[in-house]
């Protein structure tokens, strides 16, 4: 801990931002009610919430997006009303979104510059990237201001919208879930940099829902629920996480995954010397081997971008690999179709929920029919019985437990968790041998997670083999019974013991034993 | 057949595609599609044509022709950016209203006769320099010359200024770009407009200078669509876009001269005994327009040319696209 936020006995004249009685209704929902938050100069304050919580509305609110139906926002002690983003960052308050606002093909020098006054017309790149790169040095965001952004990694990509809102001016900065795109050892150097920044005066809102993160960096926290405040700017010195779930709940949530014993079975999925490009051309993966058995769940750990993504679609049959052989119970399925995947019992959870997942447009019950209408009782010979169509689906929709008005419902209504839920009826409703999870928990709220979970689990019960692809690791340790680390495009570990230091170092392509053989290990 | 001679006129005929397609570059780079090159570059041939008949003055010509297709321009801007429509259907009902309208006024212009044309110039000096003299700076209209300065001024704008940064950012990124507040809108409406007052030029350019005169829907004969493949070609870059519409000018001529001579490399012209052979000849420019459009719309190929990754896609406020 750095300076004074610490001390419960602040003066007004520490307040950065304080909002009051904040209400902002939506057509059917109250999205904040009565809500009041406070900031302090140079704290770290941690927003707290599910998903629909109304933590983004209340941030959308104080940058300017929306417009509160009532209360008052007072910055620096002067009231104020923002009617655009470009206003609060004139009042220093900017925000970094989750999903990253950045031209790729531009550099980060041009990035950092998009949509100022200054330069007027001819860019002057050189005398910039000095600018940037003296900033980056004294904020503790080293960054190479001439690189193009799709050059960068990740958390590289997240200095640079660090810097932008910086280079702005912020002295308020809201991050919204900064980490869950980092791995592990980037996680600590990142919440230096932020202990850098409060201690140059900078105040910072915390967005997240990750509470062990929350206890270890804030200085204080709000937690929401239901659009409503549940505690605030509480001092989490002296508070568990089940405290702090409870709050975020409002009932009590078990954190221990209770994982029965089972024993692997034969083995059902095996890879060797895969080789595949991305969607750029460029190699993807390079030679992965792996296998996996009945009845287990296999964890692929690795920072977002090092080649799970194309791994889960070679798997899947959606894309085509250039080396290397896939066989499913001993049958070569190389090469083929996602039909003849499917046939073979392999089942997909893919990445993005809205666009691969599902068709948002069409209603539930032509969502979790997509795999099975090619067959009776759903399938009448050129046409689709609708009856026993609409029954599979009520029954998927009260045994899944999916919180739809109807199952004529377009699927682009349902919230986050329930169209997981969604696709994991259609999916494992097929009874898979294998299935291909990818980030299957992400973007739900604890909640939500539990229960996804806990189908996974079922699934590992009931004889599945199951390759659960996840960035955060205290989930992968939780569920998988074992874990291979992938580092650009290849498997450089496998690890049986839950071992979370090597994990982290493989993830960073740094052996910790040089004397291992690496990638070669098969069990 | 003369090689500086074919250069020659590849490097006049090939100033109207490099028109055409500069304008197209500008609008593709703000991420909207222009499929409706060939009916403002008709609209503005027979506006250039038809005003200088009408005045005398084919400066005037020039300058309505740009400002008609830039208006019609606009109806595209509008479809496409403010309803948010399908850019390749909007795109190609536009080159159809174009050619309508100007076949309708240029109903009556074939028969309008001499009319003064946009002047010529031969460079000083510089056209004494063997062969490229010749090609470049001898006895060509002043609107290549244009051509040359227009070249260097909008790949310096794309690169190194402002506008231009925020150009290129609306193209790839539009929630990137609005959430910084770059109005996406009107930037789109703008080059949009660009790329209107550009083709107008091409027109203008072949009806006053290059090719005098109004011939229906011949004025252009397609070279709107090549223009369009051009684009692609030149990986939406001005430098690649004048040495693309050069090549393809000078295929134009080589086209014609090649079906003169009766013995070509030592062996009998197929081109000058059977007429028909020629024909295969001139489609040629066509017939690559139409590979590089198959190859640039294959996405994954897109990518790889480096075409912007918005290109086509409507913006909308608060969808996560791209």
């Amino acid at each position: 801990m750095t300076n004074n936020s610490d001390q419960p006995t602040e003066m007004q004249a520490d307040t950065v931002v304080s909002m009051q009685g904040i209400v902002k209704q939506f057509p059917g929902v109250l999205a904040n009610d009565r809500v009041t938050f406070t900031l302090k100069r140079g704290e770290i304050h941690a927003l707290l919430g599910e998903n629909g919580a109304g933590k983004s509305t209340l941030m959308n609110i104080l940058t300017g997006l929306y417009k509160p139906d009532n209360g008052m926002i007072t910055v620096q002690g002067k009231r104020v009303v923002f009617s655009s983003p470009n206003q609060a960052i004139a009042h220093g308050i900017g925000m970094v979104h989750q999903h990253f606002m950045l031209v790729p093909t531009q550099t980060v020098t041009e990035n950092i510059l998009l949509g100022l006054n200054e330069p007027r017309f001819r860019l002057n790149l050189s005398k910039y990237n000095a600018i940037v790169k003296d900033l980056g040095e004294r904020m503790g965001l080293p960054i190479d201001p001439t690189a193009h952004i799709w050059q960068l990694s990740v958390g590289e990509q997240q200095r640079v919208e660090l810097l932008k809102i910086l280079y702005r001016g912020a002295e308020v900065l809201i991050l919204d879930e900064p980490t869950a795109v980092l791995a592990p050892q980037e996680i600590e150097a990142f919440f230096c940099t932020l202990r850098k920044m409060t201690s140059q005066g900078k105040s910072i809102i915390f967005i997240s829902h990750k509470l062990n993160e929350v206890l270890q960096i804030a200085d204080r926290v709000t937690v929401m629920r239901r659009g409503r405040v549940t505690a605030e700017g509480v001092n989490p010195t002296g508070l568990s996480i089940k405290d702090l779930a409870k709050l975020m709940v409002g009932r009590e949530i078990t954190f221990d995954v209770t994982k029965e014993d089972v024993t692997p079975g034969e083995v059902v999925l095996s890879i060797e010397d895969l080789v595949c490009e991305n969607d750029k051309g460029l190699p993807a993966l390079r030679g992965v081997n792996m296998n996996i058995r009945h009845g287990e769940i296999v964890g692929l750990a690795g920072v977002a971008g090092n080649g799970q993504r194309e791994l889960a679609e070679v798997i899947t049959g959606l894309r085509k690999s250039t080396r290397g052989k896939i066989t499913i119970h001993d049958r070569d399925v190389t090469h083929t179709d996602p039909r003849n995947h499917i046939r073979h019992g392999i089942s997909h959870i893919p990445e993005d929920r809205h666009h691969t997942g599902t068709a948002p447009n069409l209603s539930l019950t032509d969502n979790v029919i997509m795999k099975s209408y090619t067959h009776a009782p759903i399938s009448k010979g050129w046409t689709i019985n609708q009856v026993a169509a609409d029954r599979y689906a009520t029954d998927l929709r009260s045994a899944y437990n999916i919180l739809s008005p109807t199952i004529k419902t377009p699927v682009r209504l349902l919230s986050g968790g329930n169209l997981q839920r969604v696709i994991l009826a259609r999916e494992i409703s097929t009874q898979p041998a294998l299935m291909v999870a990818m980030q299957p928990t992400r973007g739900l709220d604890v909640g939500a997670i539990e229960g996804v979970q806990k189908l996974l689990l079922l699934q590992r019960e009931a004889g599945a083999g199951i390759l659960l692809v996840s960035e955060e690791l205290d989930e992968l340790l939780a569920l998988s019974d074992r874990i291979y680390v992938i580092f650009e495009g290849r498997i450089v570990g496998e690890v049986m013991d839950k071992d979370i230091d090597r994990i982290g170092f493989l993830m960073c392509g740094t052996s910790p034993d040089k004397n291992e053989a690496m990638g070669e290990k098969n069990d | 057949m003369d090689a500086v001679i074919i250069l020659q006129a590849g490097v006049a005929t090939g100033t109207v595609l490099l028109f055409a397609t500069l304008g197209g570059i500008f609008s593709e780079r703000a991420g909207v599609m222009q499929l409706g090159i060939e009916g403002m570059m008709l609209l503005g041939a027979m506006a250039a044509f038809s005003v200088t008949v009408a005045t005398g003055n084919p400066w005037l010509g020039l300058l309505v022709a740009m400002l008609a297709a830039g208006l019609l321009s606009q109806i595209h801007a509008f479809i496409t950016i403010t309803l948010g429509a399908d850019q390749v259907v909007s795109g190609l009902s536009l080159t159809f209203v174009g050619t309508g309208i100007a076949l309708v006024f240029g109903e009556q212009l074939s028969k309008a006769g001499v009319i003064s044309l946009i002047p010529r110039y031969t460079v000083p000096f510089l056209s004494q320099i063997p062969f490229i003299g010749t090609i470049f700076f001898t006895d060509h209209s002043v609107l290549v010359y244009l051509g040359y300065l227009l070249v260097p001024l909008a790949s310096y704008y794309i690169y190194h200024t402002r506008p231009g940064m925020h150009l290129r950012a609306v193209g790839e990124q539009p929630s990137a770009a609005d959430s910084l507040g770059i109005n996406v809108y009107r930037t789109r409406y703008i080059y949009v407009f660009i790329c209107g007052l550009f083709s107008g030029l091409a027109g203008g350019t072949i009806s006053l200078a290059i090719s005098p005169g109004w011939f229906s829907e011949l004025t252009t004969s397609g070279q709107g669509w090549i223009a369009v493949g051009l684009i692609i070609f030149s990986q939406w870059d001005p430098t690649r876009a004048l040495v693309g519409a050069y090549a393809f000018g000078a295929l134009r001529r080589l086209v014609l001269d090649i079906q003169g001579p009766t013995i070509l490399f030592g062996m009998r012209n197929p081109f000058y005994y059977n007429p028909y052979w020629g024909f295969f000849l001139m489609m040629l420019p066509y017939a690559f327009t139409i590979i590089v459009l198959v190859i640039g719309s294959y996405s994954a190929m897109r990518r790889r040319l480096g075409a912007p990754a918005a290109l086509g896609i409507p913006y909308i406020r608060g969808e996560r696209g791209v």
